[in-house]
């Protein structure tokens, strides 16, 4: 009796949903049908708008610095991806058997990524000082050489990096988390009958089962990992020169401090474009993962 | 039978170093920053580096809200956080539950959209139609962009919890006549009401912390804190003390709401694996 009633009522669900829509509809569509249109025109701030065409995209083609944006952009995003995953994965495993204070230590573990970015960006700077920052006395302390962090063109992404892995492992490791949780216990306990080392238990029974998570924490963190924009607009925007500068810190350079928002938003197009490519592609390979 | 409590000893350790490798950067990192805001200008650019502020110093934290107009910048984080969490929460929940109960899952996929979006793509229009409109100056533009963050972290973690809610209570409801709109102000809200906590909590920090909408659109007097925090780099570069006063103000309710709400928030974490901008 309730079955066949639930269904009539269906449609009507559509109701409550419709505000949401409506507000969805007006700032995210909209902004984007006038993107794409504002991309087919010269349009600074002032002045006219003249239409050109494909000019902006054509212009892409030929920008080095462009160019460079994307390879940078596709070495940052490949490293902000790998890192935290492997952290994640370790630190997920870890958080899953019970010892003492796991509650407090797993709090602590997730305040990087719940603190305001720009707080923590500020704080990093500091650290990075080459003459009065703490790294470099823990450093050579330590007996190492010190580092030139974000002042060198040769150090300043794997310090980006490093920042940015700090922050984001946690979000991993809570995914991953929430996948082994949810596993049964009974492979576990005849491999442990069976005299399996911790690392056979996590190559054989955890890793495959947890893998449909592993893989939605991936995709997550590559989308995060394309848009990464507070850290590195406050620690170096972009530079030393435009030695860190990505397609999206680009972007809002030539945007918000050129005004060229013609081109901007050409831009906005092709980058929205490479996240989608990448995001289906890793879902393409997970489905493909599923079908075995 | 030795070798098999060796093992174990062995992997205890292994747990216990594990741990203290991944905790520790945080620890230090969060201390570091607090010991930087409770110490004087003169211990701060020392070297080597006083880690324990002696004696610790309140005056970083006067400072920032005497040079700064921190008072009306936390004002104004206020206002657009909780007004951007306040109106995704009347829009969200409905939404929630109409996808939940309609089995929409592809209306879910289209949530995600705003998931995929960089900030800064909506930013180029909407940057046009406030200053078209003279909202430039104003808070209405921050709390609009904000709802990009806060609506799709609410509708999808309502979905979550409306689909793991049973239905038959509802359904005693309407077979007594309730309307659904009744069924699901007077049944469903009230038993999902952790899960409105999780999503409450959650589209709040994302919004607080956002920086990208607001270094576009804010002016002089409608910044909100990260984007003050920002400028107090920009204006007063040496003076560390300040500096880490300002950015320990800005993300401290952030941190104490994590530290108080843990388990809701990982609950919400570990479904959504949300995250704002």
């Amino acid at each position: 009796m309730a079955q066949p009633r639930g269904r009539a009522y269906a449609r009507h669900y559509w109701a409550f949903a419709v505000p949401a829509a409506t507000i969805v509809l007006l700032v995210i569509l909209f902004p984007w049908a006038f993107t794409i249109f504002m991309s087919l025109h010269d349009w600074k701030v002032t002045g006219a708008t003249p239409f050109v065409g494909a000019a902006n995209y054509l212009k892409m083609l030929q920008d080095a610095r462009f160019l460079w944006a994307i390879l940078r952009t596709l070495y940052f995003t490949a490293a902000t991806v790998i890192a935290p995953m492997i952290l994640g994965i370790w630190a997920a495993v870890c958080f899953a058997t019970q010892f003492k204070l796991r509650g407090l230590a797993r709090t602590v573990f997730v305040l990087p990524m719940m603190a305001t970015p720009v707080a923590i960006a500020l704080v990093w700077t500091m650290m990075f000082h080459p003459q009065l920052g703490v790294l470099n006395y823990l450093l050579t302390s330590m007996g190492l050489p010190p580092s030139t962090w974000v002042y060198d063109s040769s150090t300043v992404i794997p310090t980006l990096v490093m920042v940015e892995t700090w922050q984001w492992t946690p979000l991993v490791m809570l995914i991953v988390l929430g996948g082994i949780a949810s596993l049964p216990q009974e492979p576990y306990e005849a491999a442990i009958l069976d005299g399996a080392s911790v690392w056979q238990m996590f190559r054989h029974i955890t890793l495959p089962l947890v893998w449909p998570f592993i893989m939605v924490a991936a995709v997550i963190r590559l989308i995060d990992a394309l848009k990464t924009f507070d850290t590195i607009y406050v620690i170096t925007l972009g530079g030393p020169g435009t030695s860190s500068e990505t397609i999206n810190i680009m972007l809002y350079q030539t945007a918000f401090a050129y005004y060229d928002l013609g081109y901007g938003s050409a831009i906005v197009v092709v980058f929205f474009l490479l996240i989608l490519a990448i995001s289906l592609l890793l879902l393409r390979i997970r489905q493909r993962e599923a079908w075995r | 039978m030795t070798r098999h409590r060796f093992r174990r000893l062995m992997g205890r350790f292994g747990l216990y170093f594990s741990v203290i490798v991944l905790v520790s950067p945080a620890v230090f990192f969060f201390l570091w920053m607090l010991s930087l805001s409770l110490k004087n200008e003169l211990d701060n650019t020392a070297y080597p580096p006083v880690f324990i502020p002696n004696p610790p110093t309140l005056t970083n934290f006067v400072d920032v809200f005497q040079k700064n107009d921190f008072l009306k910048y936390t004002i104004n984080s206020v206002i657009v956080s909780f007004s951007a969490t306040g109106l995704a929460l009347l829009f969200g929940v409905p939404a929630g539950y109409g996808i939940a109960k309609a089995k929409a899952t592809k209306a879910a996929a289209l949530i995600l959209i705003a998931r995929v979006t960089p900030g800064l793509s909506y930013l180029i229009p909407l940057f046009l139609l406030f200053q078209w409109l003279g909202m430039i100056g104003t808070l209405t533009p921050l709390v609009i962009t904000h709802l990009v963050i806060t609506v799709p972290i609410v509708v999808w973690v309502m979905i979550g919890f409306f689909e793991g809610l049973p239905g038959e209570l509802e359904e005693a409801a309407l077979v007594d006549g309730a309307t659904i709109w009744q069924a699901f102000v007077h049944v469903a809200v009230p038993l999902a009401r952790p899960g409105i906590m999780v999503a409450m909590i959650l589209s709040f920090i994302f919004s607080w912390n956002n920086f990208i909408f607001g270094v576009v659109l804010a002016g002089r007097t409608t910044r909100t804190l990260p984007v003050a925090v920002y400028n107090v780099l920009t204006f007063e570069q040496i003076s560390w003390g300040p500096l880490a006063a300002a950015a320990l103000i800005v993300t401290a309710p952030v941190l104490l709401l994590t530290l108080l709400m843990q388990k809701e928030i990982v609950a919400g974490l570990t479904a959504g694996g949300v995250k704002g901008g």
